[in-house]
């Protein structure tokens, strides 16, 4: 199942969906994705970059590289390949507006 | 003596060597921590999906199925029984005097320990290429655990490009779960590849198994290739720039690329208790150094791909004999390890005929443009190390403060072995000489509120 995002589900389609929000927009997953897959469902990347033009998607997907940090609305980030995507969760793909 | 009457012993990992290792010390009545950074123990290669999730452990793991199930089974029968305490989702960040710093859910908490047995593994030892910044480009490791822990594939149209096991291991899940594989770029030439064959000849069978699976890819893949470079538009990746063996140009359009080039121990750890370290002219990398049973001395001992890669099945031993020479450390009774040792001495044979077969694409790396980017962290390009090299000389480290190579995230995990080929091109010595970046603690971020809560 190509989505509309970078990822396309190829297996373990049949899973209930949990609801999130992305920078205020509400999307869907699946429960059991993690906040990686959950954003490339209807994102192509995770974040900017902070030292370069390029978007950036996660690299290594087992927690070394550090790539795919993002950011919540209630200022902590996350490592979104080893964190599970969960009801309700509110992530941006920038800082808050606050952070200095 | 505490030591005698209950020894504290953690293992750091619950992969296949991690798993065998705290079997071993349970089996002889001891109570090990694990302390692993997953959610389910497996580790990497046997990685489970979450809970919820109904593929059959044949769909997962293929011809290792039966191992990997025997694995996870043993490792939630002993959990379950309370015959170890079981850390999940937790990093062990920091290690010093008898002491583990482990980062769980957002606390800091110390774990003494009397031995430490470090079961870190590995990760894909990857190298830059043009434009492998942008959004899509991932780890070969990345593309197997999205397909087995997520069902899914990390792009519409791939093209993968490195050289060893993984690059078609990877290939051949792919195509099979109808994930769209443009190309399969594998940078070792034919002549290179056979002349890993006396010492892949030590497996027959997994180097048959090896082959079968590359008849899979079929047309798509390419022995000898180079991919040049990888564009990118606003959305990320748009296509790969490689020439095939014969020189002739390609330009494959694709929305993602995974690369690797086998794998790279995951040695912070041992660098931080103190571990001696050897440059291993073959597997073009810095291994720490142990006996034949992974005593690295210290109450420290090492099993598995973080000190010697020799794949899952050689992790099993390493854990199993890892815990046997803790044991025996410890006065007590072992069991006979040398039909181990000479298993391991196999294995060790294949191995070193894999990495002859597929090796580092050092002089891919020598050619990389000055503006290509060898940090993906902090977008330190090549001229930059060059540079530093120039100022600094041909030392790592010197060019790590000068240039900000490999003080990024990821704490040079992903760059250091191009950056050592660029310092040592330019120096005119060999990566040997230039040495490694030491490793600081700590081994992953931590939120500062982390060590704030912690007295």
């Amino acid at each position: 199942m190509i989505t509309a995002g970078r990822i396309v589900r190829l297996a373990e389609r049949d899973r209930a969906q949990v609801q999130f929000f992305l920078d205020g927009e509400m999307r869907h997953a699946l429960t059991g994705d993690t906040v990686l897959t959950a954003m490339l469902a209807s994102e192509s990347a995770l974040r900017n970059s902070e030292f370069g033009p390029e978007l950036r998607a996660g690299f290594c997907l087992m927690g070394a590289c550090q790539d795919c940090w993002v950011w919540q609305e209630e200022g902590p980030r996350l490592r979104a390949c080893s964190t599970p995507a969960t009801e309700g969760m509110r992530l941006r793909t920038t800082p808050p507006e606050s952070w200095p | 003596m505490s030591e005698t009457s209950s020894p504290r012993i953690v293992i750091v990992g619950a992969g296949p060597a991690g798993i065998r290792a705290a079997a071993t010390l349970v089996e002889a009545g001891l109570h090990p921590v694990v302390i692993d950074e997953g959610q389910r123990a497996g580790g990497q290669i046997y990685r489970r999906p979450p809970a919820g999730f109904v593929r059959t452990s044949e769909e997962l793991y293929g011809s290792e199925a039966a191992k990997a199930r025997a694995l996870h089974a043993l490792f939630d029968r002993l959990a379950e029984e309370g015959r170890l305490t079981h850390c999940a989702g937790s990093s062990v960040i920091a290690a010093h005097e008898g002491r583990l710093h482990v980062l769980g859910e957002g606390d800091v908490e110390v774990i003494g320990y009397d031995r430490l047995i470090l079961a870190t593994g590995a990760s894909d030892r990857v190298a830059p290429v043009p434009g492998w910044q942008n959004g899509g480009v991932y780890s070969l490791g990345a593309a197997q655990i999205a397909l087995k822990a997520q069902g899914v594939a990390l792009g519409r149209r791939i093209v993968l490009v490195g050289s060893g096991p993984l690059l078609t291991l990877v290939g051949a899940q792919l195509v099979k779960a109808g994930a769209n594989v443009a190309a399969v770029l594998d940078t070792s030439p034919w002549r290179q590849q056979m002349r890993g064959f006396w010492g892949l000849a030590a497996s027959p069978v997994v180097a048959l198994r090896g082959l079968a699976l590359r008849a899979r890819l079929g047309g798509r893949y390419y022995a000898g290739a180079t991919l040049e470079r990888i564009e990118a538009d606003a959305s990320g990746v748009s296509a790969a720039r490689w020439r095939d063996a014969g020189g002739r140009e390609h330009l494959t359009p694709c929305d993602m690329i995974g690369m690797g080039w086998h794998l790279r121990a995951e040695t912070h750890l041992a660098d931080l208790t103190g571990c001696a370290f050897t440059y291993d002219e073959q597997w073009r990398q810095w291994l720490p150094m142990t006996d034949e049973m992974g005593r690295a001395g210290d109450g420290v001992y090492l099993a598995g791909d973080g000190v010697r890669l020799l794949g899952a099945d050689g992790a099993e031993i390493a854990g199993r004999l890892a815990a046997a020479a803790c044991l025996s450390d410890l006065g007590r009774p072992t069991s006979c390890v040398r039909a181990d040792l000479r298993k391991l001495a196999r294995l060790e044979r294949f191995a070193r005929g894999l990495a002859c077969a597929f090796p580092w694409p050092a002089a891919m790396v020598r050619a990389l443009p000055d503006e290509a980017i060898v940090c993906r962290c902090e977008n330190v390009t090549a001229g930059a190390v060059r540079e530093g090299a120039n100022f600094g000389g041909g030392e790592a480290n010197r060019v790590k403060s000068l240039s900000r190579v490999g003080m990024g995230r990821c704490q040079g995990r992903y760059c250091q072995l191009a950056a050592v080929e660029l310092v040592a091109a330019q120096g005119g010595c060999t990566p040997d000489a230039v040495g490694r970046f030491r490793g600081q603690a700590p081994v992953r971020p931590a939120p500062i509120g982390a060590f704030l809560r912690e007295g």
